[in-house]
Order: structure tokens, then C-alpha cells, then sequence
């Protein structure tokens, strides 16, 4: 033992490094060609991938911009390109591409759904970005009214008498809570918004309005489309159904049983058909169900509907949120002798919510995209703009244009919010 | 929760209670505009233009009823309708009239509770083929490929012809128009059926349209016209004496542009449709210049017709049935008297 | 109060509650029957019974427009089943695919999955359903294509598969000396030979089966273990080749005749556009549940297994996928779930699953919005809650058994 056959006393010299480290074919080599398998599976994609290319791109390019019907589209191809030569029409896309995003509204008012973009990014900052100053938040609260008034428009009375009620009640809530009890002060306060609402908005409005008319013009629900539609659907379906997520989800979680069962049948009755039975309930049922002579308008009640629908998904990424929490937390809120509630609002919501976000955002992402649907029921998304545009003859018998455009547009607008998304889940594991 | 349930039922019933009763031309009148239906996208019918306004032979009927009804011809909204939505939009008040090629049958105007206003379009169904497939008539069509529209009569139509007739068929079932069109223009399926006003629309708009044939036989009665609600016959009337005006205005050759000077006419018949003669108007409740608006806001029942799928237009259609009577055609109004 | 009363808070709230519900639901219900009196119509299912008087292209059991309406839902029932099996078949293969490709070291491959998941994930699938269907419509040839002395388009695989812009036509399997039919209960029928066959094929597995454990029992003896590929392969194929064999079984070519190719079974463009649309849309969901699967489990197991001498093989088959298997399934059986309900889109296509019958043509021909559309979404309950219940079943008996 011990003795060993061989030492080497001196020092081997360096090896060359290998010829082709550092350059094109190197990293070519050990990246797409370092085995058999690995070679060939490079070969194909690559081919795949320039038939592919090879078929789209002349079509792509070998195009019209500024024809005014499929046929002049055709006739302009075959003089520029030759003969036997189909191109794109994308004419389709520049004659109409501010109808698929903006729909029928008055062209004049353009400025209003681009002004509502805005400050809707603007009023989900402090929610999205930590470092956004707190107080911006309240203008996040009164964004909703102000994004309805501003695409809806109308007198701007009437959207200031519901303000001003939500907001004397939200002020009045913690002294009348102190004096009459938590369930007669929700109560009276429900009751007297309804009340308000019903009966003293519509002749208020108006007298106001007689006083000091200040208001935009109004623009009738069938005027909304495209795109416009789609967000508006989208991003009003997710935050109202936020808070009935939060409900469900507590309910869910909830140790009374009928409150958990009902909880439980909501979610599993709204994850356990698709969409579109719903979105028909919204076309043709809901009025049936309501008193008669009820008539609303259909996006209303397509809103309604996608927020009932996205409520019931919200729930269940709030219920792994509010799971995720370390059992810990609830403990040291009971421990602290804080109620229900108070623990809820306090210590277990901010932090279940913070975790759930990258989930809520997928799921807007999903009810953004569903919000296609609708084309089925005879509303006039980008979808059903696209079969409406295609009964024009000037344009019968465009296809593939249409749907390009509106594939590109939901692609950008879906992929960055699932970036988002993404970087978001990163910092939040990072925070643990 | 149970106060708040109850205090919301008591006050949507009471607030039900109080718009149930309204008449719809008050309703109307009231808002200020026409709820219309029209079709979600059909060729010459009803589609949006690049500025986003109606047009078409289904939406100058509205355009007509609300000239008459409200003396503005845009004073509309119109909601695009599904075929599976259009009468529960009509039953639930949600559009007033409803002017969407829609099929006069017994079970619509009785089980479905609607009141037809009338006729405007005599149509039938009929068949097109592609020329190279040799077919000459639909009685040669056994294993064919048929594509139709669903939520149709037509889809009973032609389960029952080629049930008579014993023959086998595959039916290709497709939501709207655009789409069957490119499913058989790219030989998808050997058979287009539809109305033939459609049929006529479709073979217009293709490359080459002597490559398609329209087989002579006709599988069907279609008479399509605009309907309303049971119950209110005013309105009703309203909605079936502005078509008749219409029809009535070709016959007499009133115009878009003449019928605003035609008020001494010395056709007494054209003095009481204008209003400058007896009070025909207060009869159904509507301004004595009711007819006269109509008329000048989309033309005569001939002018609708020619500028949207008339002879000169992408559609290329024929009068034929819809001819007026005087013309060996079918479209003939009631006297106004 | 009984509200501050913590002994009686819990029992106050569910009681208002259900008062509440049962509220409510009675407005509900009443608004619902005043509603239909006034358009004269009453609830009623007796429409069902009622002939369709219309045609269902696809349809697995016998159906005509003479049949019922209630016949037809059955028609767009079992449509819906089979597109959503075919579809969850196909999209697992490709999203384990594309979830593996997408860990690969090559960078061609991992970046082309990656584009591929993007571009699927972010568009919305009807999209991808219609604009399926509309490249299958203009991009493969019309049958009249495959007619004349030198026809354009020819059919694949020895002239067995004939792909056109209705269809794909694909061979028929027949037995020449069939056991016929059983009639179960008047609805449908079953092919006898098509159970024969199974019932040989899987006798056939569960004698392989024993074989392995008997070859099991002599290695945990002996230490040797006997070479029996040979015979399990011999116990499966041998005898359920011999049923065919024995039934005369042979294949039907499609051929074209009059307008359309016929023979064969046909795969109509709606249902081969909208499998593959919600194949290929699935598969980019399911392969970054697979991939994440995969990573879940730490590099830390593959160490360990590889030091106690586990070959590559068997550190997947007895380490990594029983673990990655925990983490996958629960997510691709809700996937399973979106792809079920996502096939009530085939109405965008003509597809005629039940949304196209029941909730669509025997809606419209019936007027029986309410009716139809509650029977539809208790139809997609029910088989949304069967498969969550097996997916409650697998996670309870998969969880980790913590003690």
C-alpha cells in the first residue's frame, strides 16, 4: 500500500483550446449538432421553418395597400407582380383598421377610448408596480366612473351623484358601524345606495344638468367594437370580478357549511361549462329571468355574464393564494385578537393577493382572449367586424388579411401581459 | 342579503310595472330613436361601410320607419342579430322592428307571437353548382356535398327534398355567408343552397361567375319581410303601411327626389299617401308627412331595391317576383284609401 | 343579539344566507313562468320527442331527420366526446413532445418550441379554429382533383388515404365473416366483432402480465431472470391476429365515386380542423406543464439515484416521473377540462357537437331557448364533474403521504 506506480514531477503544458471554440461553427457544433439526434432534429426545424417563410413572405410582400375592393386588390397584384402571382390585400387592413380597433364610434371622438387607455394603465400602476406613490390608489377607485363616463359619455351629473353617495357612505360607514351594529349600518347603506340610485340620480341629474350643463356627448352601446370592445369586456369582466372572487374564495374556505357549500356549487356550476352557454344565457335567457319589460343593454349583460364567468376562476386563484399562506399568519392574527374581517383585511388578503397576482394576470389574459367569443352571439369584436366587413362586397371573399391582423394584434397584446406576468412571478419569489 | 333580495325584487317589479304598459311608438317618440334588428353581415341586405354606417336593403326599411315614425332617417339603432337571436331580441323588447330576411312561415307568426308587416322579397330556395361538375338539375344531386346556413329554414327545406326524392346527401352546415361562399368556391362541398337572392349575391361576387350555375329548381317558398310583436297593433300597422308606401311610391313614380314637389299631384290617391289629402295619418298616429319623409330618406320600394342588389349593383339581381304587380310581378300594395 | 352572540353568529349568518338564497331563486323562478306565460310558451322537455327534421353529417349512432331531438343531442353528445378524446390524445403527445424539445440542449429546437408555445398560448383559439378550417378549405385539393386521365392530386400510402379539402378519407377496417351487431336497448348498436377483439387483446395483456410476474418471482429466487419478450409478444399479437384472421378481416380502400370519394371512413374537415386547432393550441398549454413537471424535480434525486447505481432508464422510469407525474397531472387534467369545453367552438365551424345540435339547430327550429341551453350547460356539468372527480380521486391516492 502506498506506493503508487507513476508521479509526475513535472508540468504537462497547456493544450491548445479547441479550434472552433469562440467562433460560428463552434457554437454551432455544441449547440445544434452534438449528436445524431440532435442534428437531425435540427435539420428539419430549420427546413420547416424556411418552407414556411418561403411561403409567407412573397405572399406577405407581393401585396396591395391602396386598393378600395378585393377586385381592383386582385387586378393591382397582377399588374405589379405578374400574372399567376396571389398576394395579400392588405387594403382590407388600412381601409379598416381604425374600425377593428375603435368599432363605430364616432371617429371625432377617437381621443376618448385612447384617453380611457391611458388612464387605465395609469390607475393600474400602484396596483402593478410597488414603487408607484400609495396615493395614486384613489384615483385607481375612481377611474371605473370616470372610464364610463368618458367612453359612455353622457351629463357628467349623473356619474358625480353615484360618486359622491359611494363616497359619503364609505366616510359614514366606521361612525354609523359604531352606533347601530355592522349588519343594520351595511344594510341601511345598501338600501339607500339602491334607493339613491333608482330614484334620485335620474331627476337630480337632470336638474343639475339643466343648471350647469356639463357633460360629453353620448355614444349608444351598439356603436362600440373591435378591439375597444374587447378591452372594455375584458378589463371590466377581471376587476369586478376581484371582489366577488375575494367572497367566493373566503367562502370556499369558510367553516359554515352552507356558505361553503354554496361557495363550492357557484365556482364548480361557472368552471364546469364553457363560455359560450354562458354568453347564450346572456343573449337569450337573461330575459327571461328578469321581471318583465326588463331590457338592458347586451354588452351590459355580456359584462354581467363574463363577470360571473370570470369570478368563478378568479376565486380559485385567490383560494392557492390564501393556501400558500404559512399557517402561521392566521395563527398570529387570531393571536393578536383581531376579528374575521379585520385578520382578513389586515394580515391574510394583502399577502394571499400579492401572491396571487401572476395568476390573476393569467387569467385576464384568458378572458381577454375568450372575450372573442362574443362574435357569436352577434357582437361586433374584431371577429364578428371581420364576418361584417367581409359582407361588404366591396371586400366579399377576404380571409386570410383579417385574420392575420387580428391574430398579431391579440398576440402583442397577450404575449407582453404574459412577459409581465412573468418578470412579476420573479419578483415575487424573490421577496420570500 | 334577504332585505337586500327583497328590496331589489319590489323595486325592479315596480319599475317593470312601469315600462310594461308603454305603447312602442310613444317608446319610440320618447327616446328618439328606432331599435332595429338587422342581419350580423349579409351581402346587399345589411353591412357596415368603412365609416361604420348601415347600409342595405334590410336597413333602408328601418331607415323608412324611422323617417316616418321620428321624421330622421339615422335616427336608429340598429343591433346585429344572430338567426338564433332575433325573435327573443324581438319578444323582449330589445329591438322594436325586426328587418332581417326573415321567413313569413305559420309557426313564427302564431307559435312565436310575431306579426309579419309584410312581404318585401319574394324568395325560394334554390341550388348552385360549379358549371365543371355537369349537374343540371337538383334531381341529380344524390351524394352530394350541400353546403347550408344553419339556424335556417332552409336546413328543413332540404332535409325534406332529399328525403322525398330518396336521395342521400352530406350536409356541410356553416354559420354565415362569407363562409360558405369560401367553402364553395374552393369546391369544399359541390352544392351551394340557399335563398336565391343569395345564391344570385354569391355567384355574382366570384372571378368568373359563368363557372357557377344556378339549377332551375325552386325547393321552396320564401317570402321575406319585416315583422314586429304580438300585441301591438299600431305599431304593427305602422310598420306595414310604410312598406306599403314604399310599394306604393314605385307605383304611383314617386321618387327620393320628386316626392317632396308631387304634394299637388292630381292623383288623389298620391294626395292622400303625401298628406296634402284627407287625414290618413292620424288614423295610425304618425305626422301627415310620414310617408313623404319615408320615401325621400331611401327612395321607392324600386330605388331600394336597384341601389343595393339591383341589376346595376356587385349583386346583379333580377326584379323577377318582386316586380310589381303591374309588371307581372308580385309586390303589390293595399290602396291607400 | 344573536349576531354578537359567538355561539349563535355562525348558525344566524347560514340562515339569513339561505333565506336569502331560497329568495332569491323564488324571484328567479317567478320572473321565469311569468315571463313565458306572456309569451305563451310553458317549460316543457316534451319538444325533445318531437322529429329533428334535420340532417347531422357526423353521426355515431344511427340518426335521421326523422329522428328525435333528444336523438340528435345524443348525435352532438357523442360528437363532442369524440373530438375531446381526440384532441386530449393528440395534445398530450405533442405538448410531452414540446415540453421535452423545449429543455433541449439544441438551440434551434428549444427556441422553435418556445415561439411555438408563445404564438399558440397568446392568440385566442377560436381564432385558431377558424383560421384552421379556412387552410384546410384552400390549401388541399377538392376531390375533383384526384378524376381524370392525369389527375392533380393523388392519394397517400398506396392509395389508401385520400386527404381533400372535405376530408380525409382513411381505410375501413371489415370482417368478411362478422359476428354482426348487438342492439343495446334499441339506441345504438355494438359491434361484436369490435368486442371480440378487445376482449382477446386485453386477455391477451393480462397473460403477458402474469408472465412478467412469474419471470419476477424466478429472478427474486434465483437471481436469474428468463428472457420472455418473445412470448409476451407472441401471447398479445398472437391470438388477436388470429380473430382477424379467423373473422376475415380486410380493409376498404376510399374510391372516388360520383361527387365524392366514398368507402373508407371519412374525417370531415370541421372535425379535423377543429382536433387539431384544439390540439394544437392544448399542446402549448400541456408542454409548459410538462416542462415545469420536469424541473420541479431537483437535480438533487437524479444525483442521488445515479449513486446508488441506477442506470439512466430506470432513475426516469422509478425516480423522476413518479415525482414530475405528481406536479403534471393535476394541471393536464384541468387542461383535459378547457379542451372539452372548448370544443363547444365547433359551432364556428359546423362541427355538429351538442352546442350545434342541442343548442343550436334544435334551438333555433324549436324556440325553446331555456330549455335547450339548461339541458347544454348540465350536459357539460356533468362531464366536467366526472373527470374533476377523477382528478380528485388520482390527487388524494398521488398525494405525498406526509406523516
Amino acid at each position: 500500500m502506498g506506493q503508487s506506480g507513476f508521479v509526475r514531477k513535472t508540468m504537462v503544458p497547456a493544450a491548445a483550446p479547441p479550434m472552433l471554440e469562440g467562433t460560428v461553427i463552434g457554437w454551432l457544433r455544441a449547440n445544434l449538432f452534438n449528436s445524431w439526434l440532435n442534428s437531425a432534429l435540427s435539420v428539419v426545424f430549420v427546413t420547416a421553418v424556411a418552407y414556411l417563410l418561403w411561403q409567407f413572405i412573397p405572399w406577405a410582400f407581393k401585396s396591395s395597400w391602396t386598393a378600395n375592393s378585393l377586385v381592383e386588390c386582385r387586378q393591382q397584384i397582377k399588374a405589379g407582380f405578374g400574372e399567376d402571382v396571389s398576394g395579400a390585400c392588405w387594403a382590407v387592413i388600412r381601409e379598416r383598421y381604425l374600425q377593428l380597433i375603435y368599432g363605430f364610434y364616432p371617429a371625432d371622438l377617437y381621443w376618448r377610448p385612447n384617453l380611457t387607455f391611458v388612464l387605465m394603465l395609469i390607475a393600474l400602476a400602484p396596483v402593478l408596480f410597488p414603487t408607484v406613490s400609495r396615493k395614486l390608489l384613489l384615483f385607481s377607485c375612481m377611474y371605473p366612473f370616470l372610464g364610463y363616463w368618458l367612453l359612455w359619455g353622457g351629463s357628467i351629473w349623473g356619474v358625480a351623484l353615484v360618486v359622491a353617495e359611494l363616497a359619503l357612505a364609505f366616510y359614514l360607514l366606521s361612525p354609523l358601524t359604531a352606533r347601530f351594529g355592522l349588519l343594520i349600518t351595511i344594510v341601511g347603506v345598501v338600501l339607500a345606495t339602491v334607493l339613491w340610485w333608482l330614484f334620485a340620480v335620474a331627476p337630480l341629474q337632470s336638474l343639475f344638468h339643466g343648471i350647469l350643463p356639463l357633460g360629453l356627448r353620448a355614444v349608444p352601446s351598439n356603436q362600440f367594437g373591435g378591439f375597444t370592445l374587447s378591452t372594455i369586456i375584458g378589463v371590466t369582466g377581471i376587476v369586478a370580478s376581484l371582489p366577488l372572487g375575494i367572497l367566493w374564495a373566503l367562502g370556499r374556505r369558510s367553516d359554515m357549511l352552507i356558505v361553503r357549500s354554496i361557495s363550492v356549487g357557484f365556482i364548480e356550476l361557472i368552471r364546469g361549462v364553457p363560455l359560450i352557454t354562458l354568453l347564450f344565457v346572456a343573449s337569450t335567457l337573461l330575459n327571461i329571468f328578469l321581471p318583465p319589460g326588463t331590457s338592458f343593454d347586451i354588452i351590459l349583460r355580456v359584462v354581467i355574464v363574463v363577470t360571473l364567468f370570470s369570478s368563478g376562476y378568479v376565486a380559485e386563484v385567490i383560494r392557492g393564494g390564501l393556501a400558500a399562506l404559512p399557517v402561521g399568519q392566521y395563527e398570529a392574527s387570531d393571536a393578536l385578537g383581531l376579528d374575521y374581517w379585520k385578520s382578513m383585511r389586515l394580515v391574510v388578503l394583502p399577502q394571499a393577493l400579492k401572491i396571487s397576482i401572476p395568476g390573476i394576470v393569467s387569467s385576464f389574459i384568458g378572458l381577454f382572449k375568450d372575450t372573442t367569443l362574443v362574435s357569436i352571439i352577434g357582437l361586433l369584436d374584431p371577429l364578428g367586424l371581420s364576418n361584417a366587413i367581409r359582407a361588404d362586397s366591396a371586400w366579399n371573399g377576404i380571409v386570410w388579411e383579417l385574420y392575420v391582423f387580428i391574430a398579431v394584434m391579440f398576440f402583442a397584446f397577450c404575449f407582453a401581459m404574459s412577459r409581465y406576468s412573468m418578470h412579476l412571478e420573479r419578483r415575487l419569489e424573490t421577496g420570500h | 342579503m334577504k332585505i337586500r333580495a327583497l328590496v331589489a325584487s319590489l323595486l325592479l317589479l315596480f319599475w317593470a310595472s312601469l315600462s310594461l304598459n308603454a305603447q312602442t311608438l310613444d317608446d319610440t317618440r320618447a327616446s328618439g330613436v328606432l331599435k332595429c334588428g338587422i342581419n350580423t353581415g349579409l351581402v346587399g341586405f345589411a353591412y357596415p361601410d368603412e365609416a361604420g354606417n348601415w347600409k342595405g336593403f334590410d336597413v333602408d326599411y328601418c331607415r323608412a320607419v324611422a323617417a316616418a315614425v321620428l321624421g330622421d332617417p339615422d335616427a336608429v339603432e340598429y343591433t346585429p342579430l344572430t338567426g338564433k337571436q332575433r325573435f327573443t331580441a324581438l319578444a323582449a323588447g330589445q329591438v322594436d322592428v325586426l328587418s332581417r330576411n326573415t321567413t313569413w312561415t305559420f309557426s313564427r307568426d302564431t307559435d312565436l307571437k310575431q306579426t309579419f308587416a309584410g312581404i318585401n322579397y319574394y324568395d325560394g330556395q334554390g341550388f348552385m353548382v360549379h358549371a365543371s361538375s355537369g349537374v343540371m338539375s337538383a334531381y341529380e344531386l344524390s351524394g352530394a356535398a350541400v353546403c347550408i346556413q344553419t339556424g335556417t329554414t332552409t336546413e328543413l327545406n332540404l332535409a325534406d327534398f332529399f328525403r322525398a326524392n330518396d336521395m342521400d346527401y352530406d350536409p356541410v352546415p356553416i354559420e354565415t355567408n362569407a363562409e360558405a361562399k369560401q367553402q364553395f368556391f374552393a369546391e369544399a362541398c359541390d352544392v351551394y343552397t340557399s335563398d336565391r337572392s343569395g345564391l344570385a349575391a354569391t355567384r355574382a361576387s366570384h372571378e368568373d361567375p359563368d363557372s357557377l350555375m344556378v339549377l332551375p329548381e325552386i325547393i321552396s317558398k320564401e317570402p321575406l319581410g319585416p315583422l314586429v310583436r304580438h300585441g301591438d297593433d299600431q305599431w304593427a300597422d305602422i310598420a306595414r303601411w310604410v312598406l306599403n308606401a314604399l310599394i306604393t311610391a314605385e307605383e304611383k313614380g314617386l321618387t327620393m327626389d320628386n316626392v317632396m314637389s308631387m304634394g299637388d299631384s292630381n292623383d288623389p290617391e298620391v294626395r292622400r299617401l303625401l298628406g296634402t289629402e284627407g287625414e290618413l295619418a292620424s288614423f295610425i298616429g304618425l305626422d301627415s308627412s310620414w310617408a313623404a319623409n319615408a320615401i325621400a330618406a331611401v327612395g321607392n320600394y324600386g330605388e331600394i331595391f336597384e341601389r343595393h342588389i339591383g341589376v346595376n349593383t356587385a349583386i346583379g339581381l333580377e326584379r323577377g317576383h318582386n316586380a310589381l304587380w303591374t309588371d307581372g310581378g308580385l309586390i303589390y300594395s293595399p290602396p291607400f284609401r | 343579539m344573536l349576531l354578537n352572540d359567538s355561539r349563535y353568529r355562525s348558525t344566524t349568518i347560514q340562515v339569513v344566507v339561505v333565506i336569502g338564497l331560497m329568495l332569491f331563486f323564488a324571484w328567479l323562478i317567478n320572473n321565469t313562468l311569468n315571463n313565458l306565460a306572456s309569451l305563451g310558451k310553458g317549460v316543457s322537455l316534451s319538444f325533445l320527442n318531437a322529429p329533428a327534421s334535420y340532417d347531422i353529417n357526423q353521426r355515431l349512432i344511427e340518426y335521421t331527420s326523422r329522428s328525435t331531438h333528444l336523438r340528435a343531442s345524443v348525435v352532438g353528445l357523442l360528437n363532442t366526446l369524440l373530438v375531446a378524446a381526440l384532441g386530449c390524445a393528440l395534445a398530450t403527445v405533442m405538448g410531452v413532445i414540446i415540453g421535452i424539445l423545449r429543455l433541449s440542449t439544441n438551440w434551434v429546437v428549444s427556441r422553435l418550441m418556445a415561439v411555438y408555445v408563445e404564438v399558440f398560448r397568446n392568440v385566442p383559439i377560436l381564432l385558431w379554429i377558424v383560421f384552421f378550417m379556412a387552410v384546410l378549405i384552400e390549401t388541399l385539393p377538392k376531390p375533383a382533383a384526384f378524376r381524370g386521365e392525369n389527375p392533380e392530386a393523388s392519394l397517400f400510402l398506396w392509395d389508401s388515404v385520400a386527404i381533400t379539402n372535405r376530408g380525409w378519407y382513411v381505410p375501413e377496417p371489415l370482417f368478411s365473416r362478422g359476428l354482426g351487431d348487438l342492439d343495446v336497448g334499441g339506441l345504438f348498436y355494438l359491434s361484436m366483432d369490435l368486442f371480440a377483439l378487445v376482449a382477446v387483446f386485453v386477455a391477451g395483456l393480462m397473460a403477458s402480465a402474469r408472465l412478467v410476474r412469474r419471470a419476477q418471482r424466478i429472478q427474486e429466487t434465483t437471481g436469474v431472470r428468463p428472457v420472455t419478450w418473445y412470448w409476451r409478444v407472441l401471447l398479445i399479437a398472437g391470438p388477436t391476429l388470429a380473430l382477424l384472421f379467423i373473422l376475415g378481416f380486410h380493409l376498404r380502400l376510399p374510391e372516388l365515386k360520383g361527387f365524392n370519394f366514398t368507402n373508407g371512413i371519412y374525417m370531415r374537415n370541421s372535425l379535423v380542423a377543429l382536433w387539431l386547432a384544439l390540439s394544437c393550441y392544448t399542446a402549448a398549454f400541456i408542454a409548459e406543464i410538462v416542462r415545469a413537471g420536469i424541473q420541479a424535480v431537483s437535480k438533487g434525486q437524479t444525483e442521488a439515484s445515479y449513486s446508488l447505481g441506477l442506470r439512466p432508464r430506470l432513475t426516469m422510469n422509478l425516480i423522476i416521473l413518479p415525482q414530475a407525474l405528481r406536479v403534471i397531472i393535476p394541471p393536464l387534467i384541468s387542461q383535459y377540462l378547457n379542451l372539452t369545453k372548448n370544443s363547444s367552438l365547433a359551432i364556428a365551424i359546423g362541427y355538429m357537437d351538442i352546442t350545434g345540435t342541442l343548442g343550436g339547430i334544435t334551438l333555433n327550429q324549436t324556440g325553446r331557448e331555456l330549455e335547450c341551453i339548461l339541458l347544454l350547460m348540465i350536459v357539460y356539468l356533468c362531464i366536467s364533474l366526472s373527470v374533476s372527480s377523477v382528478m380528485n380521486w388520482y390527487n388524494s391516492k398521488v398525494k405525498l403521504k406526509e406523516k
